[in-house]
Order: C-alpha cells, then sequence, then structure tokens
C-alpha cells in the first residue's frame, strides 16, 4: 500500500507539475485557487496512503537526546509548554516525545507554560500519555502540572531565584509543599535541565535569556520551523540542541524508537508528518524551478 | 441575505447535522473527554465545520470565515483572561492578601503581605481604559509595564544576546589542530569531524564578517570591501533562502494536521 501510494502521489503530483510548467511557458496566468487545491491534493493523498520516510537524528537534535539520556534516574527536568493549539499540529509531537523520553527514563518532569492556551495542552499530554502509557507514574511523585502564570519573561525573571513566589499550588490547587516531587527544589537552578517547546513570545528565547543563560542551567528547545532559524546562532553555547520544526520530532522520534522498544508503538506524529512534509517541499522546489524557467523564456522572448 | 446564500447556509447546516448525527450513530467515543457518543460527535463536527470555515478564505473572504475568525478571536481572548484570572489572581494574590478569599477559592493562605496590593492597585488600573473619562489613569500601569520590561530587557538583551552572541563568534578556526599529518590521516566529512566542524567556523566567522561589512553604509563598497560586502549579501540570501524552507515545513505541517483532524477524528477514514 505505502509503494502504491507513493506511486499514485507522485502521479498526482508529476502530472500536476508539468501541467504548470505547459501553462506557465504558454504565458497563461495559473490561478492561485488552483495552486491551493494542488497543495492540498499533494499533502492529502500521502497522508491517505501513510508515506514515510526513515529518519536519522542530526547532531543538533542528538545533543538534546543525548543529554536526557545522559541524566541519571529522578533528574529534574522542566518542560514548558509555550505554545497554543494553533501550533500543537507542529511543536506538539515534540514535548510528546520529550514526556515519553523522560518517563521512560525515569526522570522528575515539572510542567509549567508561559501560555494560557498551554495549560490544557499540558493536562492532555498527561492524560493520554503519562496515565495511558506511564500508569505507574504518580503525580506529585514522578511529575507535576505547575501550569501557567501571567507575566512571560516577568515569570522567568522571579522563578530563576524563588518558585515559591510564583506557583503557590499545582494546576489542580493541590498546596506544592506537600508534593514529594517539590522537596528540595527552590528555583529553577535546582532542574537539571530545562526544555521549552514554542515558536512564539515568550519561548525558547527568553528561557535561554532570562533563565538557561543568567542561571547556568542547561537549556535545549523544541520550536515551530519559523523560529528556528532565529535560535540556532545561540547553539551549542547558550543552547544544548534544539528540535526545530516537525523535522527535528521526527529526527527524535527516530531515535527514541531506535533506543526504546516499549516505545515502537507508541505514537509518532512527527514521522508519519514527514510523508506529506517531503513532496510539499518538492512542489515547493519544482515551482521555483518553472517559475525561474518562465521568467527566462519571457525575458528572451522579449 | 441574498437568496442563493440562503440556500447555502441551510445546504451546510443540513450537511453537518447530517455528519453529526452519522457520526454519533457510527462511532463510541473520539475523545476523552465529552461525556456522550452525542456531544463528542458534536465537537468534532464543529470543530470540522470551523476547519473547513477557514479554509475557505483561500477561495475568496465568505461569512462562514468570518464567523469562524471573529469566535476564534473572542474565545481566545476570554480564555487567557479567565486562566489569567484563576492562576494569577486566585492563585498568587489572594493567598498574599486574604484568607477569607483563600479559604473562598480553595487556594492554601500564605501570609498577609501588604505590598501585594501595588499591582492589584496598578490592575484595576489597567482596567480604566474600558472608561473614556478615566482612561488616562491606566497609564501609570502602562508606564510601569514599559519601564520594567525595557529595564529587564535591556540587562538581559545586552549580556546575552550581544555581549555572549559576540563571544560565541570568537571560534576556533582549526577545530582540535593536531598537525596536517593527522588532519589528513583522519580526513572525514561526518558532522562531527574536525574537517566538518573547522569549515562551519569558517562559515560563521566569513559569514558573520561579510554581513556586518554589508550594513556598513560609511565607505564606498569598491574593492575588497564591495567583494566581501556582496559576499554578505549571498550569506542573506542563503539565510532568507532557510528561513522561507522553515516557515513552508511550518504552514505544511499545519496543513497537515488539519488534513489529519478531518480525516481521523471527523470522517474516520485513516487510523
Amino acid at each position: 500500500m505505502n509503494n502504491l501510494g507513493l506511486v499514485t502521489s507522485l502521479l498526482i503530483i508529476g502530472v500536476g507539475l508539468v501541467w504548470f510548467l505547459i501553462r506557465s511557458i504558454q504565458g497563461r496566468e495559473v490561478e492561485r485557487r488552483i495552486i491551493f487545491i494542488f497543495i492540498g491534493l499533494a499533502v492529502a493523498a500521502p497522508i491517505l496512503f501513510k508515506i514515510s520516510f526513515s529518519e536519522k537524528a542530526t547532531p543538533i537534535v542528538k545533543a538534546v537526546y543525548d543529554q536526557i539520556e545522559k541524566l541519571p534516574a529522578n533528574s529534574k527536568v522542566l518542560i514548558s509548554y509555550d505554545y497554543d493549539p494553533a501550533m500543537a499540529p507542529e511543536v506538539g509531537p515534540m514535548t510528546d516525545a520529550f514526556v515519553r523520553h523522560a518517563m521512560a527514563k525515569g526522570l522528575r518532569v515539572y510542567f509549567m507554560t508561559l501560555w494560557a492556551t498551554g495549560q490544557p495542552l499540558i493536562v492532555t499530554a498527561v492524560d493520554e500519555i503519562i496515565k495511558k502509557e506511564f500508569p505507574e507514574k504518580k503525580d506529585g511523585i514522578d511529575y507535576v502540572n505547575l501550569g501557567y502564570k501571567a507575566g512571560g519573561t516577568g515569570v522567568l525573571n522571579v522563578i530563576i531565584t524563588d518558585i515559591r513566589k510564583m506557583y503557590l499550588t499545582d494546576v489542580n490547587g493541590v498546596n506544592i509543599d506537600s508534593m514529594e516531587i517539590m522537596h528540595g527544589i527552590r528555583s529553577l537552578r535546582d532542574m537539571n535541565l530545562l526544555v521549552s517547546v514554542g515558536g512564539g513570545l515568550p519561548g525558547v528565547k527568553e528561557w535561554i535569556l532570562f533563565a538557561g543563560d543568567p542561571g547556568h542551567i542547561p537549556t535545549a528547545g523544541g520550536c515551530a520551523a519559523v523560529t528556528a532559524p532565529l535560535l540556532y546562532p545561540y547553539y551549542p553555547n547558550q543552547l544544548l540542541g534544539l528540535l526545530g520544526g516537525i523535522k527535528g520530532a521526527a529526527e527524535y522520534e527516530s531515535e527514541l524508537k531506535k533506543e526504546y522498544p516499549r516505545l515502537i508503538n507508541a505514537p509518532q506524529p512527527g514521522i508519519k508528518m514527514m510523508g506529506p512534509q517531503t513532496l510539499a517541499h518538492l512542489i515547493i522546489m519544482a515551482f521555483v524551478v518553472i517559475g525561474n524557467i518562465t521568467y527566462f523564456i519571457r525575458k528572451r522572448r522579449s | 441575505m441574498k437568496r442563493s446564500s440562503s440556500i447555502v447556509l441551510v445546504a451546510v447546516l443540513i450537511a453537518f447535522v447530517a455528519g453529526w448525527l452519522t457520526r454519533a450513530g457510527s462511532s463510541s467515543s473520539v475523545s476523552a473527554t465529552a461525556s456522550s457518543p452525542l456531544a463528542d460527535a458534536f465537537y468534532v463536527t464543529l470543530a470540522a465545520f470551523l476547519t473547513l470555515a477557514i479554509l475557505s478564505f483561500l477561495y475568496k473572504d465568505n461569512p462562514y470565515y468570518k464567523f469562524a475568525e471573529h469566535l476564534f478571536v473572542g474565545v481566545s481572548a476570554a480564555y487567557w483572561m479567565s486562566v489569567g484570572f484563576w492562576s494569577t489572581i486566585v492563585g498568587n494574590l489572594f493567598p498574599r492578601i486574604s484568607s477569607g478569599l483563600s479559604a473562598y477559592f480553595g487556594v492554601p493562605f500564605k501570609d498577609f503581605t501588604i505590598y501585594y496590593f501595588v499591582p492589584l492597585v496598578f490592575g484595576v488600573l489597567l482596567l480604566m481604559r474600558l472608561s473614556s473619562k478615566a482612561g488616562w489613569l491606566s497609564r501609570w500601569s502602562l508606564a510601569f509595564i514599559v519601564g520594567t520590561t525595557a529595564g529587564l530587557n535591556l540587562v538581559r538583551y545586552l549580556r546575552s544576546d550581544f555581549i555572549t552572541q559576540v563571544s560565541n563568534t570568537f571560534v576556533p578556526l582549526l577545530v582540535n589542530w593536531r598537525g596536517s599529518g593527522a588532519f589528513f590521516s583522519d580526513f572525514s566529512l561526518s558532522a562531527s569531524g574536525q574537517f566538518a566542524l573547522s569549515l562551519s567556523n569558517w562559515v560563521i566567522f566569513l559569514g558573520v564578517f561579510c554581513g556586518l561589512v554589508y550594513f556598513f553604509f560609511s565607505k564606498e563598497h569598491k574593492g575588497f570591501f564591495g567583494g566581501a560586502s556582496k559576499m554578505g549579501i549571498w550569506i542573506l540570501m542563503i539565510t532568507f533562502g532557510a528561513s522561507f524552507g522553515y516557515t513552508v515545513m511550518g504552514r505544511i505541517s499545519i496543513l497537515v494536521g488539519r488534513l489529519t483532524f478531518l480525516f481521523h477524528n471527523w470522517l474516520g477514514i485513516i487510523d
């Protein structure tokens, strides 16, 4: 089915591109709605036929994986969900992968968010991943959801010195002093690793500037694709690794799948998404080539 | 409303109600949060309708798109305010100013701290913006917010975004250099190899240098300076190209997410 799907998808794309090329060379305009339909079909076909490709982690992604991998059991990892449902298809797979990895490694996970819209996404992750796949893990012992606090970078500026100035309870209203997981935690400096996943403001950059860098705390990031080029300058000195867009998530999932047999059957949305991604990128590249060919032909004719 | 628009509206409503009832009859549960198959199917159908309404903008601006857009903006604003109230005012303020309010909202009372009234007053002043006569009072809060943000950002951006970034640009142009013999005998093109790392550092060095030269307008761009400036343009174009590639990836990811929702959660034609 996969090969048949791939051939069918490539056929749709190939015929469409040839049609675009002929029409462009003839000097006739292609209406934008036809391009939208074409892109829609080219993305839908690989989803329906479940086309996927193998992935291999690049050094910038592997660095994050290795950092989590080398932490001893019960190390403290803070994961910040700095995104909203609109961004979730792109960066949600990263947080899912981080949660699975941290839980499988036996790390203690502290969830928080600088975006109000991130709070229900944490709840969903706890319900769908931890409670279903790791039922032995206990709220308040192995993980805690600290939820959302307004203030953006102001929140980071406070919790870098004292978490309790901002967080008195977890998201369910339970006093954090009564939780085993919060014993010995005074500020962000007590964390072994900070992971921020997001794509807006505040996001990974603010975590670097206001927490990781001043506190000398190892900081990793996952970000929406549009933000990735802006974050590369911080790697590797201020950001130990970065997952850029769905490609980064797919690479991380492939590493997890390779090393953790219990996670082989876990959902891998990142890897699944790379099929449509690859074909869509081929089309965009073809559009650029067709556009240039048309430009030079028209220039010669005129 | 035109007659044709009314017909389209009725047809859309019938199609989605039929889809809702069919979905409710055919599936037991789609999400873990819904209370019954009927409610579950309603939420999924509504989400599918809103998704298609937003996508309909690709055809042209229309009332379905406007409805979905306004609903999204309104719900988002209300949601942020609601969560902000419960997490910050109930979660942070009440435990510091009132044991009665803390008990009422079921949060542990910490200790009475008088200076927590300062943000409370500033918060109330900020809401004065809603009044045409007392709107000027909100400027005090805004001044505090702008001043604080500028002060915090100045220090952090100067240290972490400027000084440290400059220091990060000072990279060894020959990584782990152990002499030409060792370099050629251990030659490798792998990403973690000495050659690739050295090449990467050369790209950083030359890229930053040429990029900066391009933005230096006090000297005419001729000779060596002009060549470096042209190189800077190439570096910028490659950077913009990478950004464009990532942007395409981001947009396609979002499209894949929505199509997966339609095919999986709504239509149920994929696993």
